[in-house]
């Protein structure tokens, strides 16, 4: 099979020489950093490091880190590199997890963004002949933008839809014959799930791929989204604090996100010690934006907990790839002494036959943490006798208790009772109060 | 032989009972005979009536899951031990019952079983050999 690329050079360049090309980038970022941006130069002087210190890419386990109570720390503007005349545009989180991050940028890094999206697009199977659907949140969010502006960047015929309103998501991707769609991987299934009930056949719709991300989501949840909807998923990867979707992106060997190496450098550490970890290691992924101009991080903790991998990949492309992120290290739980990620209990799910729509409820009752998972029953499950019901949940109970430990109370929902997400799914609900 | 009978989950929070019976009620729908199992999260009413397709229908579009069970009915006289006595002649078949609920004919002279088993071809059977009338249409029910 021919492989596809954006920019074939950038993403099939030899390892030494995409390590040249990231320390030339590290050096002058460093400089640009450290002369703009008052905060991160008093970070560096209380560590006693100068822009001169950092002459080869190991050096950069002398700067600080950036961590997301830094951004809180400096908002609005205390990490802007440039005058705000040269920002064209702002992009923020969505805030759930604390105050929003407002990231800029200057045209030169909607540029590189939109690339990053591009090449995803492109790794996807996308060229100017396609119809690409964004159904990502369009606004604030990075989602929409990011891949709008990717497909613009390939040629695509783009249809931006925004979340949400799925009758005419459907009648879109229906008349105009959509091939790639975009979007988080919950609403991905709901479309698919919306589609079955109007009584489409996988191979009704034209799509051929789609590019998935901004919540974290499971292989079965994957081959779950390609069996509805009958098309090939791809992961994509990104956080607004680096630009935004596109900083990560899979290709056809669906075996991990390349890493656009020539924008940003990825580390892996350790969360506990900040030390950087050997190839091959779970920790937590660190980033460092190269060559943004705006909003350019050094050492950006992730929280993410991910493994590289610098095997050679079969699609051509020499970029570093990551591993699916086990979790943000803040969605993961500590349930009665036991690290639990929500992922975990999706797995079980879609291996139990569930559909991954479900809501996780922790809470602390006699000081005792109690875990509660809400799931849908499907038409198929329903039984008219309880004694069958009960048994589903045991069933489901004792498959939870294998995976992590904890014996969970298992409750069945009807269909379509708990609330489907358009942008990130709310999946899990902590009513402890441990900290008052 | 066996007759239709609609299961319908029902979720335990308040109101969602009546707008099911709601439901029914505007559509027309006459309810024969009835029973509800409750659990801890839900509960599942257990109907027969008049119209079943019909039923099934309206509670579809209402996004109410429900399905068509086909459950065993028998006819026995209203007086004091004919339940424990037909319940005898499945016992002594082998048959185990998953539930069943009773009612009174309207004239008040009769009273109906309904019945869930494993296999209800079989349970018709041993009743039928032990002299039973076993219902084969909902509309024999009076």
């Amino acid at each position: 099979m021919s492989h596809n690329y954006y920019q074939k050079e950038l993403e099939t360049m030899p390892a030494e020489q995409i390590r040249a090309l990231q320390e030339e980038k590290l050096r002058k970022q460093v400089k640009h950093v450290y002369e703009h941006v008052p905060y991160y130069r008093d970070l560096m002087d209380k560590k006693g490091v100068k822009p001169e210190d950092i002459k080869c890419l190991d050096d950069i386990r002398k700067l600080p880190f950036i961590s997301k109570a830094d951004l809180r720390e400096t908002y609005p503007y205390g990490m802007l590199a440039v005058p705000l005349s040269e920002c064209v545009r702002i992009q923020s989180t969505s805030g759930t997890t604390g105050k929003r991050v407002i990231a800029y940028y200057t045209q030169h890094d909607i540029d590189l963004w939109e690339e990053c999206c591009a090449r995803a697009i492109v790794a996807a199977g996308g060229t100017k002949e396609d119809v690409v659907q964004v159904c990502y949140g369009y606004g604030l969010f990075t989602g929409g933008p990011g891949l709008n502006g990717g497909s613009h960047k390939v040629g695509s015929l783009t249809l931006p839809m925004s979340s949400g309103n799925t009758d005419r998501q459907i009648q879109f991707m229906m008349d105009l014959k959509s091939t790639i769609i975009c979007c988080t991987p919950s609403y991905a299934a709901y479309i698919g799930e919306s589609l079955k009930e109007k009584g489409y056949k996988p191979e009704d719709n034209s799509l051929k791929a789609g590019i998935f991300g901004a919540e974290p989501w499971t292989e079965e949840m994957r081959r779950d989204i390609e069996k509805s909807l009958g098309i090939k998923a791809y992961d994509i990867y990104g956080l607004t604090e680096t630009s935004g979707p596109g900083v990560a992106f899979e290709c056809e060997e669906q075996g991990g996100m390349h890493i656009n190496e020539d924008h940003f450098y990825a580390e892996i550490i350790d969360p506990e010690t900040g030390e950087v970890l050997p190839e091959g290691c779970e920790g937590e992924l660190v980033f460092t934006s190269l060559d943004k101009e705006a909003f350019p991080l050094l050492r950006y903790r992730t929280r993410d907990l991910c493994v590289l991998s610098r095997e050679k990949c079969s699609c051509g492309r020499t970029f570093v790839r990551m591993a699916k992120p086990k979790g943000r290290s803040d969605d993961m739980m500590i349930i009665r002494g036991v690290n639990v990620f929500p992922s975990q209990i999706e797995t079980v799910l879609l291996n139990e036959g569930y559909a991954p729509n479900y809501r996780i409820e922790v809470d602390r009752v006699n000081n005792t943490d109690t875990l509660d998972v809400y799931v849908e029953l499907s038409p198929e499950q329903f039984s008219d006798t309880v004694g069958d019901i009960t048994e589903k949940e045991r069933k489901l109970a004792a498959a939870i208790h294998t995976m992590l430990g904890i014996h969970p109370a298992i409750h069945l929902v009807a269909p379509k009772s708990i609330a489907r997400s358009e942008g990130k799914a709310v999946r899990v609900v902590d009513r402890r109060k441990l900290h008052d | 032989m066996a007759i239709k009978q609609l299961s319908i989950f029902v979720e335990n929070k308040q109101g969602r009972l009546v707008e099911i019976t709601k439901m029914l009620a505007d559509s027309g729908v006459n309810m024969r005979a009835l029973s509800i199992a409750d659990t801890r999260d839900f509960g599942i009413l257990r109907l027969i009536v008049d119209d079943t397709q019909k039923a099934c229908l309206v509670l579809a579009e209402n996004s109410v899951m429900v399905k068509i069970t086909d459950v065993v009915a028998v006819e026995m006289p209203h007086r004091t031990g004919s339940l424990n006595a037909a319940l005898t002649v499945l016992s002594n078949a082998g048959i185990n019952v998953e539930y069943l609920y009773a009612f009174l004919s309207s004239s008040g002279q009769g009273a109906y079983v309904v019945l869930r088993v494993a296999d209800n071809a079989q349970a018709e059977q041993a009743l039928k050999d032990a002299g039973y009338n076993v219902l084969s249409d909902e509309d024999q029910i009076e």
